[in-house]
């Protein structure tokens, strides 16, 4: 789960890191209250999970509290890369003498905390992995003993030479680890991280992403998360306990598992078809998250044939067969449906749909060749 | 005659009483599996089913049934804990099946599995199956798997089913069977199946399915050039996959232009491994490679 600036910001601010005042207003009146409290210029940014906001117009200067609430104005409401902008942050505007990066994430390979810091700041740090390696400090943290203050030192050190600098800079390591741990971060970032020209260490920027199997046991991180900036269908299918994605194609998809929806996707592209989403009923799927899942997929209108794909392993046929005529009665379903399955109570599910005309494959690549050639007769 | 699970396999379930771990038990009892001991804190002293003795620990269950793998279905809140506990009483394989458990947790419980010197595959995974022996650790169905000569390694569940169900209709048998589970940080990767599938003298082809996500499958695909002789053939899923986006699997994510299919395909390529452009191809693939 992405958290959005201000709300990143927050929970570094609670572990101690140094950061400009600031808040977060929802409308032109709130920004140009904080831009008067702040005094002198600030900076207006859109709270959007959307990068290259700056180049999308979604920063700007505005050197006094009318002129905040004139840029707040024009921010509010604007679009970027598709997303709404509903809040803006409201920060003074600092002098920079220095940017660096900084960043904490979980690493699959070391299979740790892994720091990676960078001189080289405030830009893209991938295109610095990719170009300059050797400009990025990387230190994997053992999370049994935690980071220990010489390991905070060496990050410090590739930084800065002003050991004023470098002790305050080995805080802010410590607590940007202290706060990646106890929110359950999968990734923790300041970019930059700034000196001023008084030669104050501070972060300009955040940005945090909690483990999403976190939230099960800390409703107070699920809280901060933003449903509007989600896709609607994938909000409600998260509500309805389904993994799913929107993507473009005309070729609805469900699935049990994973990985043979990822597969179910690749092979509807190989017969010639588009997929129009990834989903993924799970395990255990009772009637109850088919219905949901044909609610989610036929409300998308560029949808033109359904495919269901099950091999019931855990997952009984049975169910999702009483699942898809329990929909068919609920809603109509006006685009055709083709259904696959075959494992664990097959034969019950045959029977099942046989009841009220449906028939069902059992061979994946049949399921998918029909369904391809269905849309494609619809379009 | 197999990997890491076999005739000699005495299993522990960490969870027996639950429901996923009461159903998946009657499940491995039936296929044939020997399951020696359950554990459930606070039901020690009971028998499931009137069979298998519980144990409120799994060092009462080593010491009194002399178990040799556990397997585990316990929420995720407390699966590390569980894992680590396994892996404190010298159990030496331990199967975690559980998904959905926090990352960190997996990181604090991995220094400590290796420290112990212990197997641990997965979490969240569908274990392994072993079917000329008719032992199975986990959830993969029996009744789709034949005993045979072609070794599986998977970091998915149902998608290997559907791999070892073209096996089985194609008269093609399994050794073992091993899904090391979907999450960012697993406990088996593909290289240790690899390795243990080459020096297995029971084992004659290798067949691996990967998917988008973190770079295992291209470090796998250099051991398979430097270390593996038997032949080898590979599926990436995901290739229709958008980057930046969790594909299900906690760790299925394409981030920035790392953990692609295209990347992952080349590297298969590069090491001669066979690829499959769809599920189906595993038996040609196999039988042109095994001739």
């Amino acid at each position: 789960m992405n958290l959005h600036e201000y709300q990143a910001r927050a929970l570094l601010k609670a572990a101690g890191v140094p950061m400009p005042d600031g808040d977060v207003a929802s409308t032109p009146t709130e920004a140009e209250a904080i831009a008067r409290r702040i005094g002198g210029t600030v900076v207006i940014k859109a709270q959007v999970h959307a990068g290259g906001r700056g180049k999308a117009g979604g920063v700007k200067l505005a050197r006094n509290p009318s002129e905040a609430m004139d840029e707040a104005a024009q921010i509010l409401g604007m679009t970027i890369k598709g997303l709404t902008v509903h809040k803006v942050l409201v920060v003074p505007a600092s002098e920079i003498a220095t940017e660096s990066y900084v960043g904490l994430i979980m690493d699959r390979e070391t299979q740790r905390p892994v720091f990676m810091v960078s001189s080289a700041g405030g830009v893209d740090i991938e295109e610095v992995a990719a170009r300059t390696p050797e400009k990025i400090v990387r230190l994997p943290v053992d999370p049994t003993y935690g980071l220990f203050p010489h390991q905070a030192l060496r990050l410090a050190f590739g930084l800065y030479r002003d050991f004023g600098q470098v002790k305050a800079a080995a805080k802010i390591m410590e607590q940007l680890y202290s706060a990646f741990i106890s929110n359950g971060a999968s990734l923790a970032e300041i970019n930059p991280l700034v000196t001023t020209p008084e030669g104050r260490v501070l972060a300009l920027d955040a940005k945090i992403v909690i483990d999403d199997n976190e939230l099960f046991w800390r409703p107070d991180l699920g809280v901060l998360r933003d449903d509007s900036a989600e896709e609607p269908s994938e909000a409600a299918a998260r509500r309805a306990n389904l993994s799913f994605i929107k993507l473009d194609g005309n070729v609805g998809c469900v699935v049990n598992g994973a990985g043979l929806a990822m597969a179910t996707m690749d092979l509807v592209k190989y017969y010639g078809g588009e997929p129009a989403n990834f989903l993924d009923i799970g395990g255990s799927s009772s009637p109850e998250k088919v219905i949901n899942a044909l609610k989610i997929i036929t409300a998308d209108s560029n949808v033109k044939a359904i495919l269901f794909n099950i091999f019931g392993g855990i997952t009984r046929t049975d169910d999702v067969a009483n699942g898809i005529v329990a929909a068919t009665r609920q809603f109509k379903v006006s685009v055709p449906i083709v259904i696959r399955l075959t494992g664990t109570n097959e034969a019950e599910a045959i029977r099942i749909l046989n009841e009220v005309g449906m028939t069902a494959l059992s061979d994946m690549d049949q399921a998918v060749e029909r369904v391809v050639q269905l849309a494609k007769g619809a379009a | 005659m197999s990997i890491w699970s076999g005739a000699d396999t005495r299993l522990l379930i960490q969870g027996i009483t639950g429901r996923e771990g009461s159903f998946h038990a009657r499940q491995m009892l039936e296929y044939g599996t020997q399951v020696v001991a359950g554990v459930t804190p606070g039901k020690g002293g009971q028998r499931f089913e009137n069979t298998v003795p519980i144990f409120n620990t799994v060092a009462d269950a080593v010491r009194e049934t002399g178990a040799n793998a556990s397997v585990i279905y316990v929420p995720p809140m407390a699966a590390a804990a569980a894992i680590i506990e396994a892996a404190d009483s010298g159990v030496p394989l331990i199967v975690c099946i559980t998904e959905g458990i926090p990352v960190m947790h997996m990181s604090r419980a991995m220094p400590f599995v290796r420290a112990r010197g212990v197997r641990l595959i997965g979490p969240n995974c569908p274990g392994l199956i072993t079917p000329g022996a008719r032992t199975k650790i986990g959830i993969i169905p029996g009744n789709i798997c034949i005993p045979g000569r072609v070794g599986l390694v998977s970091r998915s569940g149902t998608l290997t089913y559907e791999v070892v169900n073209h096996l089985t209709r194609n008269k093609i048998g399994q050794s073992t069977c091993v899904g090391i589970g979907g999450d960012p940080i697993i406990g088996t990767n593909f290289i240790d199946c690899l390795r243990a599938f080459q020096d297995d003298p029971e084992t004659d082809a290798i067949v691996m399915m990967g998917e988008i996500g973190g770079t295992d499958e291209q470090q796998a695909a250099g051991f398979v050039r430097e270390y593996v002789k038997k032949p080898v053939v590979g599926f990436i899923a995901g290739q229709t996959a958008p980057k930046g986006r969790r594909m299900g699997h906690a760790g299925a994510i394409i981030s920035g232009s790392s953990g692609t299919a295209e990347e992952k395909i080349a590297a298969f390529e590069a090491a001669g491994i066979g690829v499959m452009k769809r599920p189906l191809d595993v038996v040609e693939l196999l039988k042109k490679r095994m001739q």
